[in-house]
């Protein structure tokens, strides 16, 4: 089992009386999505925040690259490799969008401790940046500021500042949110060919692309996994149909 | 050393912290309920001294002096609410405090220009003034033993209406939750008004009631709402209970280390030099104390979250 | 409406302008009014590195100006009387040498900004605000209870300090050089904004999970700036110290540091020169309403309400309109 990049073990969080998360154990393998469903409040997020390092479990690990991380901050996952995209955006609204991309690059580089030349006459910085903007679709829209960009485009900018990192893992929170039917299928198509990169924890609410992308599905219900498989088994398997899919139909 | 000094300093140390928690009770009421970090507190507290020095001249009673610097700060605190602080709820800190300090500028030169630049006098009541003989022997001014008396109650009460009253329960669901109080249909101006000026008056009783003790002049407020804050930081914000035992333990570290850290000192270096460093060192330790307890629990004794 | 950079032209000119026209007249007391401004505007640009680029909203920043002052004071005094200022573990003498001054001030204000900056970092918010007008009480304090330097009473200087190839005394060449050195502290300001750091801090003010989702510590950003902030303000400390030939325990006061805050403020917080307009209002208020009255506080207290209800931006905001942008 090697090919496993991240995994978490009997992963537990409390928040008083609810069990935020329940003795979640599942794993991200090289060259996979896995997406991760499930109703609002099933506890999607408090295990991003868990994996990702901005919340400490009660109880279980997580394991990235074969190292323990539970205990690990934010800062040092990513260094080791796991880039995230924020559900709410978490980008500079008074800045440039190149200079939320620079951003993700500087990060990649490791040193901010540059005081003087202009960042944007950093040729290595900026090939970077525009390089993942580029790859999202948002070269035209470099120079406008954050602030302008609509809801969608706010996705993207996320997961382009997560490119500029290079990880060996992503976890997507809600990657397609607001993007249109259009812009969804542009992002489909792209993590599909992003995955052979890094594989994606994928969260998304967007069940078409869900279908049309994961390779593997875990659905997540009052903090449980109650069941985890292929995309076909998901669609037949009678107590996600109960719990979750059966409520949509 | 004898025991009876050491005795009238811990006293000292307890009447001053009595008197730090009821400006820091205040703030931290209205930081906790409303969200405003309120640098014109000071004022209040100036206004409450002023207030009772003018009216104990014209009456010569002490309880007309106290009920004046009562209903004067309190008075100010609801009409600086109505006039200017409501509209920094919504703002950020930055607002708050460059709106608060010009509050304290208008305050300050207001008064002075009314009262002058003289420091007035406030006496202690015949009736209070003199010592009074504790067990152990111990000589202590009747008044300042008043004042701790005062203060517990103060904070007795404070207590007793947060946890038992009807206001006390809308405080703390405003503490909570916003928009909790604003669903149970409870007038939420009409009750940051009456924290408002409740905390005012805490003040002003302060001012009054050290202003007998000290000078009453302009600028009087502000080393102490400083030394509130100190009491915040340590016992956490919002905290009634950390309030309290902030300023205990930052009246207790400032008496008691302007006393011990000189005679500690003469230990290791001449009586001069212990002296001079000695002073300096105490006059730094409740900062030191603060400094430490940060690096311990960054949110203060009973502080929750930031 | 100007737009931002043009402003910042014409403020400069103002600097330029009003004290040569008061050379040429013969002025010196405008001079040395403009000098104030100058050694204002430094201090205040110090604090906006923290406030307007790192967010850190210091109440504190007198701790820094008031080092500056005392590294002046201290090394001054120990030139004028002869006096080694330590003699173990080496024998360090005075200096009357402004350069040497303002190293040292900027070195010991970059280390107090370290200290406290560590301590205040490990909260935000209102604690934070809290915390650095407590560190200036206690530096203010300890000033006070120096007697060696001394106390209540702070230190005079008889003359003021050299700089080589200047005479010091001459109102406007002093001037100048204050001048000058704002001059390039604005510039390598403009720089920091725009550079990788300036770029980190910027998002680390604005949205510092994303920071550390980038695998950058924000703490330290912040932290870094603080120190360049202070470290800058206690350069505008010594130079306020050499203009009035006295240092005292007023420039540790949590007056100063409102002061310093609010010329930041009513210039425009963030804004390249916002520090130096608010700087110039100061003083230019403080000598037309204080000759009116003596209670012009309360004047300047209406119209900070003013501001912080009414005007959004300071005054750089109210006249460009547009918001603050970093290019």
């Amino acid at each position: 089992m090697n090919d496993i990049v991240l995994a978490t073990k009997g992963l537990t969080k409390r928040f008083g009386a609810l069990t935020a998360s329940e003795n979640i154990t599942l794993d991200l393998r090289a060259g996979e999505i896995h997406a991760i469903i499930g109703p609002n409040g099933a506890g999607k997020s408090t295990l991003i925040a868990q994996v990702c390092g901005s919340l400490k479990p009660d109880s279980g690990t997580v394991h990235f690259l074969g190292r323990d991380v539970t205990q690990k901050t934010t800062r040092s996952r990513v260094q080791a490799g796991l880039a995230r995209s924020f559900q709410i955006s978490a980008l500079s609204m008074e800045d440039s969008v190149l200079q939320n991309a620079l951003l993700g690059a500087l990060g990649a580089s490791r040193n901010p401790w540059r005081f003087f030349k202009p960042a944007l006459e950093d040729p290595t910085l900026v090939e970077q940046a525009e390089h993942a903007l580029e790859r999202v679709g948002l070269s035209g829209h470099a120079t406008q500021r954050t602030s302008e960009l609509s809801h969608g485009q706010r996705r993207q900018l996320e997961v382009a500042i997560a490119l500029t990192l290079y990880p060996k893992a992503f976890i997507m929170d809600e990657p397609m949110a607001g993007l249109g039917s259009e812009g969804s299928v542009q992002m489909t198509d792209f993590l599909d060919t992003l995955r052979k990169e890094a594989p994606i924890l994928l969260v998304e609410h967007d069940m078409d692309a869900v279908f049309a992308l994961a390779d593997r599905i875990s659905v997540l219900v009052y903090g449980k996994v109650i069941a985890t498989g292929t995309v076909e088994e998901i669609r037949t398997n009678p107590h996600v149909r109960d719990a979750y899919l059966g409520e949509e139909a | 050393m004898t025991f009876v000094l050491l005795a009238e300093q811990i006293l000292n140390g307890v009447q001053f912290g009595i008197m730090l928690f009821l400006m820091a009770a205040g703030l931290t009421l209205i930081f906790g309920v409303m969200g405003l970090i309120n640098l014109a507190h000071g004022s209040l507290y100036m206004i409450g001294a002023f207030a009772a020095a003018a009216v104990a001249g014209m009456t010569g009673s002490f309880i007309m002096a106290l009920l004046a610097a009562l209903i004067a700060s309190a008075a100010a605190g609801a009409l600086v609410e109505l006039l200017v602080i409501r509209r920094l709820y919504n703002k950020d800190h930055l607002d708050q405090v460059l709106a608060t300090f010009a509050l304290i500028l208008i305050f300050s030169e207001g008064t002075r220009w009314v009262f002058g630049s003289f420091p007035l006098f406030l006496d202690i009541p015949a009736s209070l003034s003199g010592p009074m003989t504790l067990p152990g022997g111990i000589q202590y001014p009747l008044y300042r033993l008043v004042l701790i008396g005062a203060g517990l109650s103060v904070a007795l009460g404070l207590g007793l209406m947060i946890t038992k009253t009807r206001i006390g329960i809308q405080i703390r669901a405003g503490k909570n939750d916003r928009e909790m109080i604003a669903a149970l249909g409870i007038n939420i101006s009409g009750l940051y008004t009456l924290i408002f000026s409740l905390g005012a008056a805490l003040a002003g009783l302060a001012g009054a009631l050290v202003g007998a003790i000290q000078s009453v002049q302009v600028g009087m407020g502000e080393p102490v709402l400083i030394l509130a804050f100190v009491v915040i930081v340590i016992g956490g914000i919002g905290s009634i209970k950390g309030a309290l035992i902030g300023a205990l333990l930052v009246g207790l570290t400032d008496t008691l280390g302007g006393i011990f850290l000189p005679e500690l000192l003469k230990f290791v270096t001449d009586p001069s030099t212990a002296t001079s460093i000695g002073s300096s060192l105490s006059s730094m330790a409740i900062y030191i104390l603060m400094g430490a307890i940060l690096i311990w629990r960054p949110t203060g004794l009973f502080g929750t979250k930031l | 409406m100007i737009r931002e950079h043009q402003l910042n032209k014409i403020i400069l000119s103002i600097f330029l302008i009003i004290p040569l026209w008061a050379f040429v007249t013969d002025e010196p007391f405008t001079i040395t009014l403009m000098t104030r401004a100058t050694v204002f505007a430094l201090a205040a640009v110090g604090l906006n590195i923290a406030l307007g680029l790192g967010g850190l909203v210091s109440l504190g920043h007198a701790v820094f100006f008031g080092i500056g002052g005392y590294s002046m004071g201290i090394l001054a005094c120990h030139a004028q009387t002869y006096t080694p200022l330590m003699e173990w573990p080496m024998l360090v003498s005075g200096s009357k040498s402004m350069p040497l001054i303002w190293i040292n001030a900027v070195i010991m204000s970059a280390l107090a900004a370290l200290l406290i900056g560590i301590l205040s970092l490990r909260t935000s918010g209102v604690y934070f605000i809290m915390i650095t007008l407590a560190f200036g009480q206690m530096f203010f304090f300890f000033s006070i209870s120096w007697s060696a330097y001394g106390g209540e009473d702070g230190l005079s200087i008889y003359i003021r300090n050299e700089f080589p190839g200047l005479n010091t005394l001459v109102p406007i060449q002093y001037y100048a050089l204050c001048l000058a050195l704002l001059c390039t502290v604005l510039w390598i300001n403009s720089r920091l904004i725009n550079s990788p750091f300036g770029l980190a801090l910027n998002a680390a003010r604005q949205v510092p999970e994303r920071v550390e989702t980038v695998g950058l510590n924000p703490m330290r950003l912040k932290l870094a700036a603080f120190i360049i902030s202070g470290a800058v303000t206690g350069l505008a400390g010594a130079l306020f110290a050499d203009l009035n030939r006295f240092v005292s325990p007023t420039m540790f006061s949590w007056q100063t540091s409102g002061e310093i805050m609010v010329f930041v403020i009513i210039g425009g917080v963030g804004r390249l020169f916002g520090p130096v307009v608010g700087a110039l209002m100061f003083v230019a208020l403080e000598h037309w309403l204080g000759g009116l009255s003596d209670f012009w506080h309360i004047y300047l207290g209406i119209l900070l309400l003013g501001i912080v209800l009414f005007g959004r931006g300071g005054l750089i905001g109210m006249i460009c309109g547009e918001a603050r942008q970093h290019e």
